[in-house]
C-alpha cells in the first residue's frame, strides 16, 4: 500500500517546479517463466530541482526500471512521466540531450584512456574546448584520477573506473544527474570518496541528483528519501521525517558475559511477533520493537540483558516499512521448517578445539600480478569465520585455494586434517561449497538439482532420498520448481542445500547474501548462524560490513594482503578511535595500511 | 528543438574516432580483417584450384606396338599427366584403389589391330571419388590419345587419317585450357567484403549491449543514425583496403584481367560492402549477444556468399527453391557483375541493375539498423 499521497499536500521547497514528475506508472515485464512480472505498480511521486534525492529498496524494488524510464530508455505500459517539462515518452531525447545518466556497470568504453573516454562524453555534449580543460583539470582532481589519463579504463579498479563514470557524466553540468547504484560492489573507500565528489558538486554547481541505492547510510545524505519495494512506494519524505517512524522502538542491548552478540540477535529475530528486526552491531545487538508490542513483553526474549533505548537510524525505518509491506502479502511468519541435522560433525565449538583449516604463508601469483600476498590464519572448528575486503582484494581467490578449486603458488594450507596441496579430492568430500554465482542447474528442478549433487557427492538410494527430503523441508524448498525461475534468495538458499547434502564439516560460501534484499539477507544469516551452533565450520566472505559482527573472527584483506585478523571487537579496536562500526574500522585500516606502504617503499610485511 | 549541424558533425567526428580507436585495439579485429583476407587470397589463389596438374595414371598395355608407344609418349608429353607403366590391370586397379594414381588407360591387346582396322578402344578407368578431378582427367586423358593419335593419322601411318579411329565417349566438358583462379578470384573479393563486412560488423552493436556502454551512450544528444554511421566508417576503409589488396593480387600474382571499368569494380565494391556491414550491425543489433550474432552472420552472409552466390556452383541448373534463395542473397548479385567486371568488360546495364538492387537493400538494412538501436532498452 503506497503511503505516497499522504505527504503530497505538505511536500516543502515549493517555490520550484518539479523536475520530475511521475503519476501512476506501471511497467510489465515478462519474467523468466513467461509470466508477466509487474516491475513498478502505480508508481507517484515528484522530484524537487536543486536536491539531492534518493530512491532506496531491496533489489527487485523497481529503481533501476524507474531511472531507466527517467532517462527516457523504457516506455511507461501506463500512467505519465514528465522530465524537465518533457513528456519521457514522446520527447525521450529532449531529456536525453541535457540530463546525464550513470548505469549501474558505469557505460565506460574498457578500450579507451581515461582521457578518451572524458573527450568522448564532452564531444557527444558539444562542451566547447576552452571550458573544457579546465572542466577535465577539475573533475581528475577531485576524482584523484590525473595521474593515470592515459590508463585503458579497462584496467581501471572498480572503485575508479565508478569514478571515471561520474566524472564523464559531469563533462557539463547537466539539468538532472541520474545515478543508478553507484556504489554497488565498490570498497567503503571508494564509496566514501564518491559521495564526497557528489556533494561537492551539489553546493558548488547547485546540481539536481537523483541516486538510487540499497545502502541506508547514502540514503540518510539525501534530502528527501523515497523508499520502494516490489514495484511500490512504501513512503517519501526527509530522512529526519522516515526516521520519526521508529521513533522510541529502537534498542541496543549488550549480551550476557560470554554470549555471543548473534545468539542474542538470533532469539530476537525468531521473534517476528514482536521484533521488527535486530542485527549485532559493536559486540551488541540493535534491534527494533513492534509498534503494537509493549516494551516490557520483551523480557523473556532478552532473558536478563539489559535493553537501552537507542536513536532511530534511517535503517530501522527502512525495515519497519519492508517488513510490514512483505506481511501484507503473506500474514504469517515464515517457517523455519523441520529441524534436521544438517551435519555430521557434533556441537563441538569453542576456542579450545584444533585448528581445522590451517593456512601459511599462502601465495598466489597470477602471472606478475600477487592476488594473495604471504597470508596465515587458522580457522577452528565450529567458528563463524568471516573474509572482508573491497572487490579484487583477494577474498576469492584465497576462497578457491580453501576449496582446492585453485592451487597456490606457495605456501601451506591443511583443511579438515589433510594437506591441500597434496590431495585436493581427499578434502573436498569434507567441504560443501557455494559459489558466488547461481551453479545450479537452471533447467532443472529444485529437486532434480539436489538429487544430481547428492549424487555426485557419492550419496545413494535410499540414503539421497531421505537427505533430499530433509534438506528441502529444512530450507523450505518447493520440489518441483524450475531452479532457474526461484527468486535470487531461493536460488541461494537452494544452493546452500546442495552444499550441505553431503553434511560436511565446513561449509564455504562466497559473497551468499550479495543482491539479496534485507529481509532475505536476515534470514540467510539465521540459517548460518543455526548451522554453526550445530557444529559446522563456515567461512564467509562478504562485502557487507556490517555482516562481520555475526562473525566469530573476521580477516580484512586489501590488495591481496592480510591486514587485520580477530574478533570483529579485536578488529574495531585496533581501528582505534574512528573504529565505532565495522564500516569505519574497516576504512581506518586500509587508509592506514596503505599510508603505511607509502612511507616503506619496501612495502610491509602481511599483518598477521 | 532543430539539431544544428556542427552538433552532428562534433558527434560523429567523436563517435567515428572512439571506433577507429575501439578498433585498432582490438587485434582479433585487424586478424580477421587484414590477415584473413590475405590468407583466403593466397589459399584460393595457389593452393586452390579446379585444374588438374601432374595426375597420375597408370598405363597398362596388353600388347606393346608402335601405336600405342605413341599414343603413351603423348601423354607424357602432356604436363597435366604424369604416366607411369604398369604392367597388369590388376596393377593398376591396386594403385587406383590406394590413391596412388588418378586414373588408369588401359590399352587392351587387340588396340594395334582394331586401330589398324578403324576402331581401336582405349579402356580409361577414373577415380570417381572426387568427381571434379574425375571429369577433367578425363577430358585431358581424351584430348591427348585424340591428338596423339591425329598427329599418326596426319604423318599418314594409321590406316585411315583423321578421327573416328579411336572411339572415346566423353562425358563432362571441362575446358582444360581455363585457369580456375580467373573466376575464383574475383568471387574472392566478394567473399572478401562479406567476410570484413557481416562478420566484423556483427560484433559491434552486440559488444556495447553486453558491456553496457549503450545505456550510457543513449542518454546524450547521440542520434541512432549517428551511431550506426559511426560504426560503419572504420569498417569500410578496413573494406577498402581489401579490396585494394585482392585487386592488386588478382593483377600482380594471379595475371588475372581486369577487363571491366576500374571506376565500376570500385563502386559497386563499396556498394556491396556497405550492404554486408548494415546486415551485421542490424543482426548485431538484433541479436545483442556476440555469440548468437557471429554465429547468424556466418550462417547468413558467409556460408550463402559461398554456396549460394554463384562462387562455386552455378545457379544455372539449381531447382527453384534454390534459385529463389539466391536471388535473395545479395553477393549473388553483386558476383555476377564482378566476373562480368572481371573478365568480360564492363556491362553498364549490368553495372546499374546490380547497383540498383545493392542500393536497395542498403536502404533497407539502415531502416532495419536503425530500428535495432533506437534509444530503448524494451
Amino acid at each position: 500500500m503506497s503511503l505516497a499521497l499522504d505527504s503530497h499536500g505538505a511536500r516543502k521547497g515549493g517555490h520550484a517546479p518539479p523536475i520530475i514528475v511521475a503519476r501512476d506508472l506501471v511497467k510489465t515485464f515478462e519474467g523468466p517463466d513467461g509470466a508477466p512480472f509487474d516491475a513498478l505498480k502505480g508508481i507517484s511521486f515528484e522530484v524537487a530541482a536543486g536536491r539531492l534525492t534518493a530512491l532506496v529498496g531491496p533489489d527487485g524494488a523497481g529503481k533501476t526500471t524507474l531511472m531507466r524510464m527517467i532517462a527516457g530508455l523504457l516506455r511507461a505500459d501506463g500512467g505519465g512521466l514528465q522530465v524537465l517539462g518533457h513528456d519521457a515518452a514522446q520527447d525521450a531525447q529532449e531529456i536525453q540531450s541535457r540530463i546525464s545518466y550513470m548505469p549501474q556497470r558505469f557505460g565506460l568504453y574498457e578500450d579507451l584512456s581515461i582521457q578518451e573516454n572524458l573527450d568522448l562524453y564532452a564531444d557527444l555534449h558539444g562542451v566547447p574546448a576552452n571550458l573544457r580543460r579546465e572542466r577535465f583539470a577539475r573533475l581528475l582532481e577531485m576524482t584523484d584520477l590525473a595521474r593515470f589519463t592515459a590508463r585503458p579504463a579497462g584496467n581501471l579498479s572498480g572503485g575508479m573506473k565508478q569514478k571515471l563514470g561520474l566524472a564523464c557524466t559531469l563533462v557539463r553540468v547537466p539539468d538532472l544527474l541520474l545515478l543508478d547504484e553507484p556504489s554497488v560492489g565498490v570498497d567503503p573507500l571508494s564509496r566514501r570518496d564518491l559521495w564526497e565528489i557528489i556533494e561537492q558538486m551539489i553546493a558548488q554547481e547547485g546540481l539536481s541528483v537523483l541516486v538510487s541505492t540499497a545502502y541506508m547510510d547514502e540514503a540518510a545524505r539525501c534530502e528527501r528519501v523515497h523508499v520502494f519495494n516490489k514495484g511500490e512506494q512504501l513512503a517519501e519524505g526527509t530522512p529526519g521525517e522516515l526516521r520519526a517512524r521508529v521513533a522510541g522502538l529502537t534498542y541496543v542491548a549488550a549480551p550476557r558475559e560470554g554470549e555471543p552478540a548473534r545468539d542474542l540477535q538470533a532469539r530476537l529475530i525468531d521473534a517476528p511477533d514482536r521484533i521488527v528486526d535486530a542485527v549485532p552491531s559493536g559486540g551488541e545487538v540493535h534491534f527494533i520493537r513492534r509498534p503494537e508490542c509493549a516494551a516490557d513483553s520483551l523480557v523473556d526474549l532478552l532473558v536478563g540483558c539489559e535493553a537501552r533505548s537507542r536513536e532511530e537510524e534511517l535503517e530501522d525505518a527502512f525495515m519497519l516499512l519492508l517488513r510490514a509491506h512483505e506481511e501484507e502479502g503473506e500474514p504469517t511468519a515464515p517457517d523455519q521448517g523441520g529441524e534436521v541435522a544438517l551435519s555430521s560433525a557434533g556441537p563441538e565449538r569453542g576456542q579450545d578445539g584444533a585448528p581445522i583449516i590451517v593456512v601459511r604463508d599462502l601465495v598466489r601469483r597470477f602471472g606478475d600480478f600477487t592476488a594473495v600476498a604471504s597470508t596465515s590464519f587458522d580457522v577452528r572448528p565450529g567458528e563463524i569465520f568471516g573474509l572482508l575486503g573491497p572487490n579484487g582484494a583477494g577474498k576469492t581467490t584465497t576462497f578457491r585455494m580453501l576449496c582446492g578449486l585453485l592451487p597456490a603458488s606457495s605456501g601451506h594450507l591443511e583443511v579438515a586434517g589433510v594437506n591441500l596441496r597434496q590431495t585436493r579430492a581427499n578434502a573436498r568430500r569434507r567441504i560443501g561449497y557455494v559459489a558466488q554465482k547461481f551453479s545450479l542447474y537452471a533447467n532443472l528442478s529444485v529437486r532434480e538439482n539436489l538429487e544430481f549433487f547428492g549424487g555426485a557427492y557419492g550419496l545413494r538410494g535410499g540414503t539421497l532420498r531421505a537427505r533430499v527430503r530433509a534438506i528441502e523441508a529444512r530450507f523450505d524448498l518447493d520440489p518441483q520448481a524450475q531452479s532457474g525461475n526461484l527468486p535470487h534468495g531461493y536460488k541461494q538458499r537452494l544452493a546452500m542445500a546442495a552444499g550441505l547434502l553431503h553434511g560436511p564439516r565446513i561449509l564455504f560460501l562466497d559473497e551468499p547474501t550479495s543482491g539479496i534484499d534485507p529481509l532475505a539477507r536476515r534470514a540467510f544469516w539465521r540459517t548460518i548462524t543455526q548451522l554453526s551452533q550445530e557444529g559446522v565450520t563456515i567461512i564467509v566472505t562478504t562485502h557487507f560490513m556490517e555482516e562481520a559482527e555475526y562473525c566469530d573472527r573476521i580477516a580484512i584483506q586489501d590488495a591481496g594482503r592480510l591486514l587485520a585478523l580477530g574478533t570483529p571487537r579485536a578488529v574495531r579496536e585496533e581501528a582505534g578511535p574512528r573504529g565505532q562500526d565495522m564500516n569505519s574500522a574497516f576504512i581506518a585500516i586500509v587508509e592506514n595500511a596503505r599510508a603505511q606502504e607509502r612511507t616503506m617503499p619496501g612495502g610491509p610485511e602481511s599483518v598477521a | 528543438m532543430s539539431v544544428p549541424r556542427s552538433g552532428f558533425v562534433q558527434r560523429l567526428t567523436a563517435l567515428v574516432r572512439k571506433e577507429m580507436r575501439q578498433m585498432v585495439r582490438d587485434r582479433s579485429n585487424l586478424l580477421v580483417g587484414f590477415l584473413l583476407p590475405l590468407a583466403l587470397i593466397l589459399l584460393f589463389g595457389y593452393g586452390l584450384s579446379f585444374d588438374v596438374r601432374n595426375a597420375p595414371v597408370a598405363v597398362v598395355i596388353d600388347t606393346p606396338s608402335v601405336a600405342v608407344r605413341e599414343v603413351v609418349s603423348g601423354l607424357e608429353g602432356s604436363r597435366y599427366l604424369a604416366p607411369r607403366r604398369v604392367t597388369t590391370m590388376a596393377e593398376a586397379e591396386h594403385l587406383l584403389g590406394d590413391g596412388s594414381v588418378d586414373a588408369i588407360v588401359h590399352f587392351p591387346v587387340d588396340f594395334a589391330r582394331r586401330y589398324a582396322a578403324g576402331s581401336a578402344r582405349v579402356q580409361i578407368v577414373l577415380n570417381g571419388i572426387d568427381s571434379v578431378t574425375a571429369s577433367t582427367l578425363e577430358a585431358y586423358l581424351s584430348g591427348a590419345i585424340s591428338k596423339a593419335l591425329e598427329h599418326r593419322g596426319d604423318r599418314g601411318e594409321g590406316a585411315l587419317s583423321g578421327a573416328g579411329q579411336v572411339e572415346i565417349v566423353q562425358r563432362v566438358w571441362f575446358n582444360e585450357t581455363s585457369n580456375s583462379t580467373w573466376y575464383l578470384v574475383p568471387g574472392l573479393v566478394v567473399l572478401i567484403m562479406t567476410l570484413v563486412g557481416a562478420f566484423l560488423t556483427s560484433l559491434l552493436v552486440a559488444r556495447e549491449w553486453e558491456r553496457g556502454t549503450l545505456e550510457s551512450l543513449f542518454v546524450t544528444p547521440v542520434r541512432p543514425v549517428e551511431i550506426v554511421l559511426a560504426k560503419l566508417v572504420p569498417y569500410i576503409l578496413v573494406g577498402l583496403v581489401d579490396l585494394a589488396m585482392c585487386l592488386v593480387a588478382a593483377r600482380v600474382l594471379f595475371d588475372v584481367p581486369i577487363r571491366g571499368s576500374l571506376l565500376a569494380v570500385l563502386v559497386s565494391s563499396t556498394m556491396y560492402l556497405i550492404v554486408s556491414l548494415l546486415l551485421g550491425l542490424w543482426i548485431s543489433g538484433a541479436t545483442r549477444n556476440q555469440f548468437a550474432a557471429s554465429q547468424v552472420a556466418l550462417l547468413t552472409s558467409f556460408m550463402p556468399a559461398m554456396m549460394l552466390s554463384g562462387f562455386v556452383f552455378d545457379l544455372r541448373n539449381v531447382p527453384i527453391g534454390v534459385e529463389i534463395a539466391a536471388q535473395i542473397v545479395p553477393a549473388t548479385h553483386f558476383m555476377m557483375l564482378i566476373k562480368t567486371l572481371f573478365l568480360a568488360g564492363t556491362d553498364w546495364a549490368m553495372v546499374a541493375r546490380s547497383c540498383a538492387i545493392l542500393g536497395g537493400y542498403a536502404l533497407l538494412l539502415t531502416f532495419l539498423t536503425r530500428r535495432t538501436v533506437r534509444k530503448r532498452l524494451d
